[in-house]
Parts: C-alpha cells; structure tokens; sequence
C-alpha cells in the first residue's frame, strides 16, 4: 500500500521551511559564518539564553546564524601565545596572517557544537565498538625487510636511519623572524 | 569497447573478441590522448602491459581468474602500490615507492586486473574538487562533452580552454578517468564523500561500503575512524563486481569486521513495492540548486508510482555534522600526519641543526596550506584546555548522528533517499573563489554524515542538468546491508538511464586541445 505523499511531499517541507524560517532569512552560507554580511552583535545574555533555546530544539530545515556570536569570540582564541605552542605541538608553521585567520574561523566553526545536548551521551570512537577487534596470534610471520625499509629514507649509514642532534628546543616566536616564509 | 560495462568485456575476453593485451593499448593511447585532463599522476604503462601479457596467457588456457581478470583499472594516488611511486599528490612523498601493495590493490591484481595508474587527488584527500594536489587540479571531462558544449554552442575544442570544470573531490582523477574511458572501474578513498562528490559531478556510480567492509590496509590514512575505500564505476553491476573482490576481512586491518561475506551478485529488482523509502527533511536546505530539488523530488516520485512507500523521515542532528566532521577530521589529521618527518620516507629537508628544526622545515615544505592548516586546528582541538570541549564533545555529537540513522531505519525505512551535492561541478575559477575549508564544508553537507555512521552510500547519476552537465542522487543504507543497497541502486539505475558522455569528436583529433597542456591554473591560488 502505497503512501501518495510525494508530490506534496516536497511542497510540504518547502511551505514549512518558509514559515518556520528565521526571520533574517538564514541561510546556509551565513550559519556557516562565510557571509561577510551585516552581523549583529547581541549582548552575551541574550546569546546564550538563544545557545540553551537552540539546543534543546530540532532547528526546522537546520540552520541558524551563529556568525555574530563566533567572530566576537574567535578575535580572542588565537594568541601569540597560543600560535606559538601550536607550531611547538605540530611542528608546522602557520606562515601567514591568513592562516592565523583561517583558524580563528575554524574555531568559531566549530564553537557550534556548544549548541548540541549532549548530557548523557557517551563519546563515539568507533562505529564498531560493540564487536571484538582482530587480534592475531603472537607469533612473528614477516619481516626480515630491513634493507626494504631503509631504501625509502635519505638518509642512511648501516643500518641506521640518520636523524640530527635531538633536545635541542626551536628558537621562540620572539627570537625568530614572525611568520617565516619559504 | 572501451565504452562497455565490465561485465561486457569480462565476456568479450572470455570469447576471445579481444585481448587483454588489445585492450590494454586501447586504454593507454586514450589515457595519452586525454592526458589535458590531468587525471593521472603515474601511468604504469610497462607494468600493465606485463600483466596484460600474462592475462593473455591464462585465457588461452581457459584458466582466468574470474570477472576482473584482463580488465583495466585505476587507483588514487593514497594507496600504495609496490614499485610504482605513491604520493597522495603531496610534496611530502613525492618519490616514495612503498615497498608493499594496499591489500585492495593486492586484491585486485589477484583477480588479474590490469593496473593501468595511480590517479590524481587533492593533497592527501583533503579537499572536494581535486584542485589542491601538487600536480595540478583534474579538469571534468564532462567540460568537453557534446552534451556541455552544444548548450554553450561552443566546439569541443576551444583554443582558450579556461572555463573547465572540476571533477569535484577528493579522488577527482579516479572519476575523470573511468568517466573518460580510459578504465572500466577505478579505486577511490571515502572519508567525508570524497568518492561519492565526484561519482556526482562526472555522472558515475559512486560507492562507499559500509565502515568494515573493506580493508584500509595500504590506504595512507586521515581519518581512521572514517575512512573507506571506495568505488569507481560506469554502473552498478561494475561496482558490485568490484566489491566482491574486496569486500572481507583482512587480518593486516583489525578495524574489517570478521564472519562470512555475502555474495554481492545483484537480484534484478522487478517489484519495489515492499520498499519503504525515508526521504531525510533536515537534508532540505536552501542552498539546493532547483534542478538537484527537482530531481530528487521526481526520484521520490518514482518509488512512489511503483508502490513503493515513501515517507519523511527527520535525523535531528544533521545540522550539527558537518562541525562535529569538522572537528573530529582536523584531530585525527593532527595525529596521521605526525608520521611525516622525514626521517624514514618521503621528503627530507636540508636543515640538520636538530630534530626539531629538521621536522618542522620538512613538513613546512611537504604540506601545502590545506593539510598544514588541519594539522594546526586539529591540534588546537586537541590542546589540553580544549579537548573535553571539542573532541570530546564532537565524539558525543557523532554518536547522536549515529543514533538518528539507527532510529530511522528502525521505523522501517530500507533506504534512505538524498542529494549527493548541492549543484552541479561549477568551473574551476569560480570553484577557487572560496577557500579549501568553506569549499569542503559547504560540499560535504549531504555525504560526511554517512562516514560518521560509517553506513553504505552510493552515488548515482540521475539525469543531466539544463547545461548539460550529471546530477546525482544519493542512497544511504544501514550497516552491511551493502548488497541491499545496490539491489535498490540498479532498479534505479535500470529506471533512469542517464545518457552516456559524448566525447567522440574530442577523442579523434585531441591536437588543439593537447597543444593547450599548460594549465592556467596555479597562479590563482590563494598563499
């Protein structure tokens, strides 16, 4: 038996889509904070009492603006400081202004999850958690391939990869000319 | 022949119409002469030739290996292949030769395909238009269809040659090459659709199977947790062909679930009138082009017409998984590409001060922006102040996206029915208007949520747009229902019959467009 919704289906969702919409006209874009648009700034009461209405309810059609809230927030995350542990953590460099920026709107991204409630719930790490890993016997079946492995790298003597002197920390932001180019 | 199914040719070679050998050749001269399109890095050519000659003796013999043997195919740069250079488009292994076969690869040349070359990407996957690789971005080759042209009232080959389009992304090369004919299937890699963005962009059949099916073994990684091969095909008996070679678990990959594996030969569908069809309204956004909006709500129709029931379904948190992708993307990244130091593989720099500069200079010189830029959010998640707030909390988050799935296909829905990209491929210069990020989070929308339920999805392409370009639909089905979901895929495929490019009057005089090889492209990105 059939359910003849189809044709109205799509009419439907679209007909509450513009009723329920948010005034401002939210859309896709500007909830993904990627509009240079015109963004308010509500004062911070008025934010999060927004943040605990929003979180408890299933957004019609999905997205809100969160812009005004995230750039004001995002202009404080990323500090000198900051930055420096970062490239200190991830042995990568930032280079650039822009890049400083992008992560700035990286964070404000996904300052977006404070909005979920979440009491109760249990971190996913594995789509498979309720099966048993693959554990193989203890017993030694390959290997051998030491030559293999050491043709990959630049630089070898023997049998050992070659590294420089360890221990010896990176020069701190301070000391070293700010975002180093190629 | 080259424009045949896998099936089809399989026979041909059975009976002896033609050669792996011939074949081979055919598919080497058309890889040259598409070669603008920039869909391959590495073209194995003696390699192939040698399997091909040894193909050629087993059917003499009567004695081949199955469906696949003889067959030519593709794989994306990020898997590794013994003795053929594997770079993931990236600086940092430009010149690593593995010394081991991804165990999909391993499979398929078990099979006796023909491994014809490793196929062009974004920079180690991370991307959705296959435009930030390091040799260059992949053009669509729908740019030069007749079906493209004839609406622009342009000749196919145009001197200028600046408007293409992309593939879309990541395993943009693997889609242009089996949408090219250059090879009957190719391997592509899925974390948060990045086989199922381009299957869409160039009218192909786009699979990802369930999170467990199918070893990762030999897959360079981003996302542990996310990651699937997947595959490349003309249609969905191909796909389903494939999948049967790779499908089950490998003991070198601990996270492929054990147990006996389905056949995944497809029952042809005559009757879907017991299906029940979940149409998600969350996934209804304004940003949907009309043409997609129209297609999908004619497909919905369809099922409809043929008894099938059809209902709305809703997955709450939809709107809050491209930020939880995003974040748990970022921090597995941090942690994947902390292997590349350049101490064991890849590139070395020349600072030997100490350990430290050497691994930072040699990761600032191997990462382009896009991957750096992760490796630096994901560790910002990840920072002690900041990972209960972040990963922590995004985990929590996947879990309840997880669960709106479950839920769903508890209430009796087989199968879920969706969009697969917002729009159509849009040309290149506009496509890098926007940066990595906002161009991933803004196309991921309809398929990263499948990868953080680790659920079976497929691409396929639907009808072709106003301006003559594929549009594709998506469907989603719980976990291990892969063969399911195909039986659904092919009655769908069977209802629509989506036109078949038209490249022929491209394929036989490529010399204007070859002579325009120079692509105009790498200056226009942002630093």
């Amino acid at each position: 038996m059939s359910v003849h919704a189809s044709p109205t289906l799509f009419m439907a969702m679209a007909a509450k889509e513009a009723a329920g919409a948010h005034p401002d006209g939210v859309t896709l874009s500007a909830s993904l904070g990627l509009t240079g648009g015109a963004l308010r700034v509500p004062g911070r009461g008025d934010m999060w009492a927004r943040a605990v209405r929003l979180g408890l309810r299933a957004p019609l059609g999905g997205f809100r603006a969160f812009t005004a809230k995230a750039d004001a927030q995002g202009s404080g995350r990323v500090t000198a400081e900051v930055i420096e542990h970062l490239e200190r953590l991830a042995l990568v460099d930032f280079g650039s202004q822009e890049a400083v920026a992008r992560l700035e709107k990286a964070i404000a991204f996904a300052d977006r999850l404070r909005q979920v409630d979440t009491d109760g719930v249990e971190p996913m790490e594995s789509v498979l958690e309720d099966r048993c890993l693959y554990l193989r016997s203890d017993n030694v079946v390959e290997g051998n391939c030491a030559e293999e492995l050491l043709q990959n790298s630049h630089r070898v003597v023997e049998e050992y990869f070659v590294a420089p002197p360890g221990n010896i920390p990176l020069p701190k932001l301070d000391e070293q000319e700010s975002f180093p180019h190629n | 022949m080259l424009g045949r199914t896998l099936r089809e040719v399989s026979v041909a070679l059975k009976r002896g119409q033609v050669t792996p050998t011939e074949l081979c050749q055919k598919c080497l001269a058309l890889i040259q002469k598409t070669k603008f399109l920039n869909a391959y890095i590495t073209v194995s050519e003696e390699a192939a030739l040698k399997q091909a000659e040894a193909s050629e003796k087993r059917y003499k013999k009567g004695q081949s290996l199955g469906d696949l043997d003889g067959i030519p195919v593709a794989v994306k740069d990020n898997f590794s292949t013994t003795g053929i250079e594997t770079t993931c488009a990236s600086n940092m292994l430009k010149g690593y030769v593995p010394p081991y076969n991804a165990t999909v690869v391993q499979k398929l040349l078990d099979q006796g395909a023909l491994l014809m070359g490793k196929t062009n990407l974004d920079e180690f996957a991370m991307g959705s238009g296959s435009t930030d690789g390091v040799f260059g971005p992949v053009k669509n080759p729908w740019s030069y269809s007749k079906q493209y042209r004839e609406k622009r009232k342009q000749k196919p080959r145009d001197e200028n040659d600046s408007d293409w389009l992309i593939t879309g992304g990541s395993s943009g090369g693997s889609a242009a090459a089996v949408s090219a004919f250059t090879c009957f299937a190719a391997l592509g890699s899925d974390t948060g659709g990045s086989t199922r963005n381009p299957a869409a962009h160039c009218g192909l059949i786009g699979f990802k199977p369930s999170y467990g099916l199918v070893s990762r073994h030999g897959l360079i990684p981003l996302v542990n947790s996310m990651d699937v091969p997947g595959i490349l095909t003309r249609c969905v008996d191909d796909t389903a062909i494939v999948l049967g070679v790779l499908a089950g678990h490998d003991p070198k990959d601990s996270t492929t679930v054990q147990g006996p594996v389905n056949s995944f030969l497809l029952p042809s569908l005559t009757d879907v009138s017991k299906l029940c069809i979940g149409i998600p309204k969350e996934y209804l956004v304004p940003e949907l082009s009309p043409e997609v909006r129209s297609l999908w709500s004619k497909a919905a129709d369809l099922f409809d017409s043929e008894g099938a029931k059809v209902k709305e379904v809703s997955l709450p948190h939809t709107c809050y998984s491209i930020v939880c992708y995003h974040v748990l993307c970022t921090s597995e990244v941090a942690s994947n590409m902390a292997r590349f130091d350049g101490l064991e593989y890849g590139h070395r720099c020349d600072i030997d001060i100490s350990t430290e500069a050497m691994y930072a200079t040699t990761r600032r010189e191997g990462f382009n922006d896009v991957v750096r830029g992760r490796i630096l959010s994901g560790n910002f998640f990840l920072l002690k102040e900041n990972y209960e707030d972040y990963f922590i909390k995004a985990q929590k988050v996947r879990r309840l996206i997880a669960n709106d799935f479950v839920n769903v296909f508890n209430s009796g829905v087989d199968v879920l029915l969706t969009p697969t990209t917002l729009r159509e491929a849009v040309p290149y210069l506009e496509f890098i208007q926007e940066d990595n990020r906002t161009r991933s989070a803004q196309d991921d929308i309809f398929t990263q949520a499948v990868n953080m339920a680790g659920l079976p999805a497929v691409n396929i392409p639907v009808a072709l747009s106003r301006q003559g370009l594929p549009i594709g639909l998506q469907f989603i089905g719980p976990a291990f229902c892969d063969q399911q979901l195909l039986t659904v895929a092919k009655w769908f495929e069977q209802q629509v019959q989506f036109p078949v490019i038209q490249l022929e009057e491209l394929m036989d005089d490529c010399s204007s467009v070859l002579a325009n090889e120079k692509l105009a492209s790498v200056s226009l990105k942002q630093q």
